[in-house]
């Protein structure tokens, strides 16, 4: 069980490098999604009794994340034009090495933090990793839909990061992040449809009209 | 009472939907305001349910001091909001109003969306105030940041939708930071079997594990202090505050910062219990001088008079942050700012939408003389800008003051000087902004005929200024002893 | 030592056979016959009896080129990996002797290109260095990995060390390194994905293009050493594939054989189902065995 639990962490950390490095959108929602699901596995695999309460919310978890999100997002990307192409401000080897990095910084503080139990050593450095890819994908990627993607993609890794503490919260508690969690990505869906209607694209680097130095208007 | 005070706004929100007359539906957002305001008095009557010791499961919705005056704060400027928002949205209606920038004509969102959105972000704010269980806080300020994006987004034009992505996503991902700082605090509290029940972690907490709570404590100030507006992170709040509708600007500024500084205080109040009250409340000192510096820089060579309002906000939610991170006689005007930066920013908002109203233009440049055209208004505007910045007799005068006897006491005297010479630029600042506003010289608009307000639309204005006032002459016995109770919630020192 | 040096022999001997089993996979799969499995060795038979010809730009770096990387390989393979037997010139730290050699191969013919004053061959060259950039490190670091894995500092030893009880405890680690050996090995030895060895096309080649000018013997020199490469890199893959010891030199050496033909068929196999990767995502392949094998470290380390 030890050793399968690790495979699967080290697949959560290839699939963040797949993130960095992949340029197509649509493969990008999946990677996020089977990230979303291989993270909802993970209590069912701790070993041991598992309660009706965990199966269910782990289905509930896999089916929002393996599912209906990325039904959203591509139906988000097609219905906004967004194009077939991850458009990204750094290289995809920067990326990448960006992502390595982080992942060294992490292991490096994942062994810092005087964590309740190191069960399994790899889940907090998995964690942080997948929180720093989310940040890559909404810092340095100009679509709107790459930053819900980056947004899902932290949410990932939070959940793996509670995982590895063994923080319990209660059923309602959990139920109701989950849902603030798909009406948020529900609103930035909506909210990306409204952008590309009115901008003609959804690239946000073009959202740049509010700022406090210089507006078009007076540059005229 | 605390269930009727979160259903009363969730079923008004859904009912909102349903209607299908406009008139109908504004009766029931004023109502439901005023409705859910007695509520709350009467819960203020009540007062606050009694600590939790422990032996029974605490309740994950209950009021404590801080709580209840966050949340009379609350409901009372959504009242002004909702008497406000009566007259605006018939107006808006009518007119459904011209980009003063770009000069074309938008349209509006639907009105039955808006006000069932109004209606549920109430409510929202209402669990914020009432949660007692952190998780269920998260969930409660997140649920805030979604309910109000479709409120910012009102009138539909490019502008404001930039504003509300960029408000969606950098409070979304924020906010993202303070789950992982309840993750860290749930950790810290393991040991101990503390849970993330506010009762249960002040029970136990000088039992959980120290570096695990500093953790949580960054995390968790990061995540709120980015809903809060604080500086580094307040650079959704410009934009969001300048776009969207005076309503909700008011509402934004007045009510939603609070809730995430109630969160920021929760934290606080741990730490203080644990034994951290120096790191915590360091941090708390650090970042609300730098909110008030960043706050003073951008004040000057503002050319919207929103966004100006937007940067007096943060400058607000910094002295906020240091009065509770000074603790003592500062958290107590912490906590009396934020009740009269509350009053006066939304009566201001709501003036700045009359003046849009008039002059059908943001910009600074191009409203001059308000006095000649509204006087009216013109009187609320400059009331409001010598309330707002701290003219004595205001509330916001006392806390300002309290704050800097804090700082003298202490000792930190070139804090005191920072603060302070802050403080004036921001006067200064504002004052180039507001003068010449009211009293410049109208040039080449003869023969314009006068501007007329609606009396329903100042009266919510007229008696949040007369509020704050009140508050700086002279503080109700019940008012002080509500105060000074939160503020032993806050982690007084 | 006779063992040892009978498996040097064995090696020696049978590596140019590599290359004829994944032709003729390729040629299945094709639905051709191909040429004949030992068609390398007639090649070289040919070539070693030809008359070179020298271009007259060329000096003496060109001669020295092919020499030099053959016996570069030669060195390496004394190190290389058999089933888990120990090597003749195995010793402490021998993994970064065999990088190194690897190098200086990779430099001979990098130079004898640069030589000949072609602009054809020294873009060849400049490719070749640059995709090396990300190679060598990949290599370097999954031998490292491996080390810290198995305790043991030289290549023998460590392929000694590695057994299933060593696969159960540390599967990711091994995982990542295997992936990022198979990589390794396809873009060094030029095969599809990242080279195409049949094309002649000037704008995608890498490796065939660098020695377009020579001929007669010191063709046959790279292409022996060629096939020499793929043996030695391919023996890591099948090393780390196969950690199962039986005691016996032919057992094992029977197995390990066997392993090395079924790699042949791999590479046939990728060969027959893959397009080649265009020329500006050959370094993403590599920065991915990059990132698995600083990934197997790391994780490693961190244990």
């Amino acid at each position: 069980m030890h050793t399968f639990a690790e495979l699967i962490i080290v697949f959560v950390i290839l699939l963040d490098l797949a993130l960095a490095v992949t340029g197509s959108l649509a493969t990008c929602i999946r990677i996020a999604a089977l990230q979303g699901v291989v993270a909802g596995l993970l209590p069912l695999l701790a070993g041991g009794h598992i309660e009706t309460r965990t199966f269910l919310f782990a289905f509930a978890i896999i089916f929002l994340k393996g599912v209906v999100f990325p039904w959203l997002l591509l139906r988000a990307r097609d219905r906004s034009g967004a194009g077939k192409e991850v458009e990204t401000l750094i290289s995809y080897p920067v990326s990448i090495l960006l992502c390595i990095g982080a992942f060294i910084a992490s292991s490096w503080l994942g062994s810092r933090l005087p964590l309740p139990t190191a069960n399994v050593a790899w889940i907090v450095p998995a964690s942080l990793a997948t929180i720093f890819t989310g940040f890559l994908l909404i810092t340095t990627r100009t679509k709107a839909i790459t930053q819900v993607l980056g947004y899902l993609v932290i949410e990932n890794g939070i959940y793996i990061f509670g995982l590895a503490l063994f923080v319990e919260q209660p059923m309602m508690v959990e139920l109701a992040i989950l849902l603030d969690v798909f009406v948020a990505v529900f609103v930035m869906g909506i909210a990306i449809f409204h952008i590309s209607r009115e901008f003609d694209h959804i690239d946000t680097a073009e959202l740049s009209e509010l700022n406090d130095w210089r507006r078009p208007e007076d540059v005229k | 009472m605390t269930n009727a005070l979160l259903l009363l706004p969730l079923g008004a929100g859904l009912l909102a939907f349903l209607i299908r007359n406009d008139g109908t539906r504004r009766l029931l957002l004023l109502y439901t305001a005023a409705g859910h305001f007695l509520l709350a008095l009467l819960a203020l009557y009540e007062g606050p349910s009694p600590v939790c010791s422990g032996s029974q499961p605490a309740p994950w919705f209950a009021y404590d001091a801080l709580g209840l005056y966050f949340l009379v704060i609350t409901s009372l400027v959504f009242l002004g909001a909702a008497f406000f928002a009566v007259k605006y949205l018939a107006s808006e209606k009518r007119d459904p109003g011209e980009d003063s920038e770009a000069g074309f004509i938008f349209n509006n969102a639907p009105e039955a969306v808006f006000t069932g959105c109004l209606l549920f972000f109430l409510a929202a704010m209402t669990a914020v105030t009432a949660s007692r269980h952190l998780g269920m806080l998260w969930a409660a300020v997140e649920a805030t940041t979604l309910l109000s994006a479709p409120l910012i987004y009102f009138h539909r034009h490019k502008r404001s939708l930039e504003a509300t992505w960029k408000y969606l996503l950098i409070c979304s991902v924020g906010i993202a930071l303070a789950l992982m700082g309840n993750l860290f605090l749930g950790a810290a509290g393991l040991k101990s079997g503390a849970g993330l029940e506010l009762d249960t972690l002040l029970l136990n907490a000088p039992s959980l594990a120290k570096p695990l709570l500093k953790a949580a404590f960054l995390f968790i100030f990061v995540g709120y202090g980015t809903k809060m507006g604080l500086a580094p992170f307040h650079t959704w709040l410009p934009d969001a505050h300048s776009e969207s509708p005076a309503v909700v600007s008011a509402l934004l500024s007045g009510a939603l910062l609070n809730c995430a500084f109630l969160g920021i205080l929760r934290a606080h109040n741990i730490c203080v219990a644990a034994g951290l009250a120096d790191f915590s409340a360091g941090i708390l000192v650090l970042f609300g001088l730098l909110s008030i510096i960043t706050a003073a820089l951008f004040m000057l060579g503002q050319r919207d008079y929103k966004r100006m309002l937007a940067y007096s906000s943060i400058e607000h939610m910094g002295i906020l942050a240091l009065g509770a991170g000074l603790g003592g006689g500062a958290l107590f005007g912490a906590l009396l700012g934020a009740l009269s930066h509350s009053l006066a920013k939304a009566g201001l908002f709501f003036t700045s939408g009359l003046v849009l109203m008039a002059e059908k233009t943001k910009r600074i440049a191009d409203v001059k003389g308000l006095w000649r055209r509204a006087p009216r208004t013109a009187l609320l505007w400059l009331a409001g800008f010598f309330l707002i910045t701290g003219t004595p007799p205001s509330g916001i005068f006392l806390a300002k003051f309290l704050v800097l006897r804090r700082l003298v006491e202490l000792g930190h005297y070139w804090l005191a000087v920072i603060y302070l010479f802050a403080l004036g630029v921001l006067f200064t600042g504002m004052a180039r902004v507001f003068i010449p506003m009211t009293f410049g010289e109208r040039e080449g608009k003869e023969g314009e005929k006068p501007f007329t307000e609606p009396a329903d639309m100042m009266l919510p204005i007229a008696a949040f200024f007369v509020c704050v006032i009140l508050a700086g002459l002279f503080l109700p016995g019940w008012l002080q002893r509500l105060i000074n109770a939160a503020a032993g919630n806050a982690g007084a020192l | 030592m006779t063992k040892q040096l009978a498996q040097y022999l064995v090696v020696l001997a049978l590596s140019p056979l590599l290359l004829g089993v994944v032709n003729r996979v390729k040629a299945f799969f094709a639905g051709r016959r191909g040429p004949p499995l030992p068609q390398l060795y007639f090649d070289l038979y040919k070539l070693l009896h030809k008359t070179p010809v020298y271009s007259r730009t060329t000096t003496r770096v060109f001669r020295a080129g092919p020499v030099a990387a053959l016996a570069c390989l030669l060195t390496a393979l004394a190190i290389a990996p058999f089933g888990g037997r120990p090597s003749f010139f195995a010793f402490d730290g021998d993994f970064i002797l065999l990088v190194y050699l690897l190098g200086m191969a990779r430099f001979a013919t990098v130079i004898a290109a640069l030589d000949t004053g072609s602009s054809f061959e020294g873009m060849g060259a400049s490719r070749e260095v640059q995709f090396a950039v990300f190679a060598e490190p990949a290599f370097f670091l999954a031998l490292a990995a491996l080390a810290k894995t198995t305790g043991a500092m030289s290549v023998s030893g460590i392929f000694g060390a590695l057994t299933p009880a060593v696969w159960t405890t540390a599967a990711p680690v091994l995982a990542l390194v295997t992936a990022a050996l198979f990589l390794v090995f396809l873009a060094e030895n030029s095969r599809v994905p990242a080279d195409d060895p049949n094309t002649h096309l000037e704008l995608t080649m890498i490796h065939e293009v660098m020695v377009l000018d020579h001929s007669g013997p010191e063709l046959a020199f790279i292409l022996y050493g060629a096939s020499l490469k793929l043996w030695l890199l391919g023996s890591f893959i099948a090393c780390s594939v196969l950690p199962r010891h039986s005691g016996s030199w032919l057992t094992d050496a029977g197995l390990f054989t066997a392993a090395m033909f079924a790699i042949a068929v791999v590479v046939g196999v990728v060969e027959s189902i893959m397009a080649r990767l265009r020329m500006s995502k050959v370094p993403y392949m590599l920065i991915t065995a990059l990132a698995f094998s600083a990934l197997a470290l790391i994780f490693q380390v961190g244990r």
